[in-house]
């Protein structure tokens, strides 16, 4: 081991200030390193932590112990076991993530996010790329740029990594060979070309035995660096590339601790803002100007890109989370739909059609995506056509927001070009987003005052509204089938309403008993409130005996074209007798009740119904999914 | 601070990811343990919500146990900060009179684990800011910044979310709750150094002092009040020390120190050769039991 490592040691015990002033000025880089299993990430991450003395003796002793039992490299230590505090948890089947690492040298301090290379990858890559400003992509000397290499390069690039070192490891089983070195760049650089990978630093290292890594090695005197650390150390951040931009702040928070004061709270997401400029406030378009810069240290003279700070602007002008503020000569786009990548992460797959939050900057809207245009094999990087994204697919898509939102193309900013996805049922972060361009632009927004009728309603709800009646004998089903698809359709985010005996009998039709005329104004009565729902947009499932044929016909006839579809639970009266879940058949037939259905009262079963459901054929689940799947497209 | 170090960088995302948590959840609460980290967190919290104080209460789910001057300097404050403090005891803890001499493994269960749920329950907090960093330990080191829990407060693998750039997905259904650390990117040298930069007021047992000490089980404990159980004529003996970490004074092993300032105590940690935990007698258990704790809802 070279001794750079051990300056930092004497001045810590000799002038412990000016470690610290030396300290306090170190710079961040985030940066991600990839490979596939047994390239040597571990052991290279395991390698950096270790030069850089962030490997206290206690870890060290035990690591000494581990590498003679559990190590692979005999008697050598083997520093893969630092950082393989995940193995345990894969055993346990705990979900394998992200993990991050914490280490510093005497001008930067890093954090590194480590990917295992195992499922789910490309979930936990793009996750932990999209913080990253740099990428250390590892190969293996032997074996050269592989698929594997290919698909980390193109999900790094995608998600707007600058800078890629590619770290060619294990050179010391490849007698550190000059020839393979070259071969593997030269290779790997026709294939970044053509992903449209503008330049990296690639470097000959042996992770395991410290080649190149913060000392040039003397096994490689054809290689005049920089070494792995050095280029970790020197290479320029975003942040310094975004502070050239023009000046965006997302609002996240609005501070109001008195009537006096009122402050926009967020994050700078590019450029820089001094007290006196001019500013727009996206997407509501009203200007003013920066009055100050508030911070618990004082008033700024200037805020730049990465700054936590609070705007007081000159004019009192409505301003609220989510909006952006902007540099008035330069303001960003608004928009309401997107071309987007889409990086799918949930087990469920994409719905295209369906509504999803979206969060973007410090927004949350609700967005619905177009089936893809197409997908993409991360492997061969091809294009396919696609109906949906599962877990780890990546395809473009159409995104339309509810409204208008400030945004910027992720390829300029990723803080505002950015955005995930979240569905609406369990909460869970579904996909991650970035944002290509506006298909329809809102330069200008004058919203057009509009008549919001049943087919605006329907549409806000992003669904067509109709009755499923289900009609057949007591203990038929109905009830339970009709849960059944209720609960189906909330899933789907539709917006549903259950009308059932339960519900209508205790209220609205309290007055009326069981005679024929009741009956026939209880469906009368149950058709109309069915149809001021599909007014609404609702889905209206019903569930009513319904004997009649000319009653359901009377509700047919009170509906749209095409908006009511009778559902037949067909089920034998002798199956129904002998269910007989509550009882009532043995009371009709003991004549304790009077005009039973089946028994001393006629059903007319439908002629044609639009959905016929046989439950002696099939179970509650598989008749809700065969009337889901009847009118959802 | 100039705008481009890592400090200013860590600092802004702890602001950003405290607004996010006040703009998202109904009811959040700050954990507050008195130690350097939750020292180091209500000062960020103060930074964030300037010139209001930060919109939300501190919580202190208390043992009995913890050492005197812990308590003094909580007050202190929470008050300084314009906060309100909320120190809950676990009810049953107390009636059985639970104590780390007696009990073990069930003083920290039911004062601190059952403790912090009861207090969570009690007053319905929906998001807790927790002062725990990825660095303290290999299992941490994939640990979300938005940590989710069940309603029964139960860490679920499962149901964490991937975290992409700083945009935090804080929805969550009725009774879930969430555990959130905007520390997580800090290391132990970067908390220390931060409060020397910053002038921020810690419990002073973090700084060398002749104490009364006695050693049980390899570990130096301090005597810090009459209810330590002295074997019968054993005097405490004053020797120089300090804590590295701060908790129940009869479980929180001291360091022999002569550092009495910052920059001291900074040398002595980047000097010295054994990690923070050591000094917790909770963690010389099996190595994966801090992930047990969290599924437990310890944190
Ligand atoms: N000879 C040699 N072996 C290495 C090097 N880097 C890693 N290894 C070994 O390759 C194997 C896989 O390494 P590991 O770091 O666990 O790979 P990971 O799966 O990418 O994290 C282990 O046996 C390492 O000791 C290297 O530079 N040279």
């Amino acid at each position: 081991m070279d001794d750079s490592v051990y300056k930092a040691d004497a001045l810590i015990a000799e002038d412990i200030n000016a470690y610290l002033e030396a300290h306090q000025r170190k710079s961040l880089l985030r940066f991600i390193t990839c490979g596939s299993v047994d390239d040597g990430k571990s052991t290279l991450i395991g390698r950096l932590l270790y030069d850089s003395k962030m490997i206290f003796e206690d870890q060290l002793a035990q690591l000494e112990a581990d590498s003679k039992t559990q190590g692979t490299q005999g008697q050598e230590i083997d520093f893969a076991l630092l950082v393989d505090g995940l193995s345990a948890e894969r055993e346990q089947g705990i979900t394998i993530d992200v993990a991050y690492r914490f280490f510093a040298t005497e001008k930067r301090k890093f954090i590194v996010a480590d990917t295992p290379g195992h499922e789910q990858y490309t979930r936990n890559m793009v996750t932990g790329a999209s913080m990253a400003e740099l990428a250390v992509i590892l190969i293996d000397a032997r074996k050269g740029v592989l698929t594997q290499t290919r698909r980390h390069s193109y999900l790094v690039h995608l998600l707007g990594i600058r800078n890629i070192a590619l770290a060619v490891n294990k050179m010391d089983l490849v007698a550190y060979a000059r020839e393979t070195f070259e071969a593997i760049v030269a290779d790997y650089a026709a294939f970044a070309q053509s992903i449209g990978v503008e330049g990296f630093t690639a470097i000959p290292i042996s992770g395991f035995k410290g080649d190149n890594i913060t000392a040039l090695s003397t096994h490689t005197p054809w290689y005049q660096g920089p070494t792995l650390m050095q280029h970790l150390e020197e290479v320029e951040l975003d942040q310094q590339i975004e502070q050239r931009a023009a000046f965006r702040m997302p609002v996240q928070w609005v501070n109001r601790p008195n009537l006096d004061f009122r402050g926009f709270a967020g994050k700078v997401a590019s450029g820089a803002v001094k007290p006196g400029d001019e500013v727009r406030i996206l997407p509501s378009g009203k200007t003013s100007r920066v009055d100050r810069i508030v911070t618990f240290d004082g008033d700024l003279e200037m805020a730049i890109a990465g700054q936590s700070v609070t705007l007081t602007l000159k004019d009192e002008i409505d301003c609220s989370r989510g909006q952006v503020i902007a540099a008035a000569k330069d303001p960003l786009e608004v928009a309401d739909q997107f071309e987007a990548t889409l990086i799918w992460m949930d087990e469920e797959h994409l719905i295209p059609g369906r509504s999803y939050y979206m969060k973007i900057g410090a927004q949350t809207v609700s967005a619905t995506m177009s089936q893809p245009k197409y997908q993409i094999n991360v492997n061969t990087l091809e294009h396919a056509a696609a109906k949906t994204l599962e877990l780890n697919d990546i395809g473009v898509v159409t995104v339309t927001t509810d409204r208008a939102i400030p945004f910027v193309p992720y390829a300029e900013n990723r803080e505002l070009g950015g955005f995930i996805l979240i569905d609406k049922m369990t909460n869970g972060t579904a996909g991650a987003g970035l944002i290509h361009f506006a298909l329809r632009r809102s330069q200008n927004i004058h919203w057009q005052a509009m008549d919001v009728d049943r087919a605006h309603r329907a549409r806000l709800k992003n669904q067509k509204p109709v009755v499923l009646w289900m009609t057949g004998l007591s203990g038929a089903g109905k009830s339970a089938i009709a849960n059944a698809v209720e609960k189906r359709l909330a899933r789907m985010n539709r917006h549903t309403f259950l009308l059932d005996g339960d519900n209508v009998r205790h209220g609205l039709n309290k007055d009326l008993g069981f005679t024929e005329a009741d009956r026939i104004e209880n469906i009368r009565r149950v058709g109309e409130v069915a149809k001021l729902m599909t007014d609404a947009g609702l889905i209206v499932i019903t569930a009513f005996i319904s004997p009649f044929r000319s009653e359901r016909e009377m509700v047919r006839q009170m509906m749209e074209p095409g908006e009511f579809i009778e559902v037949f639970v067909d089920t034998p009266l002798q199956v129904a007798e002998e269910r007989d879940v509550k009882g009532l058949y043995a009371k009709a037939r003991s004549g304790e009740l009077k005009n039973f259905t089946g028994i001393d009262s006629p059903y007319e079963p439908p002629e044609m119904p639009e959905i016929r459901i046989d439950t002696t054929a099939m179970s509650i689940d598989e008749a809700a999914e065969r009337i889901v799947d009847r009118i959802i497209d | 601070m100039s705008h481009s170090t890592h400090f200013a960088r860590l600092e802004s995302e702890a602001i950003h990811i405290m607004r996010e948590v006040v703009a998202e959840a109904e009811n959040p609460v700050m954990l507050y343990s008195v130690g350097k980290d939750s020292a180091v967190m209500l000062h960020l919290a103060k930074k964030a919500f300037y010139p209001a104080p930060p919109p939300f209460p501190l919580l202190h789910v208390d043992t009995t146990w913890k050492f005197q001057d812990m308590y003094r300097l909580r007050d202190k404050a929470a008050n300084d900060a314009g906060m309100e403090l909320l120190v809950y005891h676990n009810p049953e803890a107390m009636e059985k009179g639970i104590n780390p001499f007696d009990h073990g493994a069930l003083h920290t269960d039911l004062w601190k684990t059952e403790g912090l749920k009861q207090a969570l329950d009690k007053w319905a907090f929906d998001a807790a800011f927790g002062g725990a960093r990825r660095d303290e330990e290999k299992s941490r080191a994939k640990e979300r910044v938005f940590s989710f829990r069940t309603a029964q407060h139960r860490w679920e693998p499962k149901s964490q979310r991937p975290e992409l750039w700083s945009l935090y997905n804080a929805r969550k259904a009725k009774g879930e709750s969430i555990r959130v650390f905007p520390l997580s990117n800090w290391t132990e040298l970067d908390i220390w150094q931060y409060i020397h930069l910053e002038g921020i007021e810690i419990v002073p047992l973090y700084f060398s002092a002749p104490r009364p000490t006695v050693v049980r089980d390899g570990l130096i404990l301090m005597v810090d009040d009459e209810r330590f159980p002295l074997a019968p004529g054993e005097q405490p003996v004053t020797r120089s020390i300090r804590f590295r970490t701060l908790g129940c004074y009869p479980l929180t092993g001291a360091v022999e120190s002569d550092a009495s300032t910052l920059p001291d105590i900074i040398r002595e940690m980047l000097l010295t050769t054994t990690s923070e935990r050591q000094g917790r007698a909770i963690d010389n258990e099996q190595s994966a039991s801090m992930e047990v704790k969290k599924q437990q809802g310890y944190f």
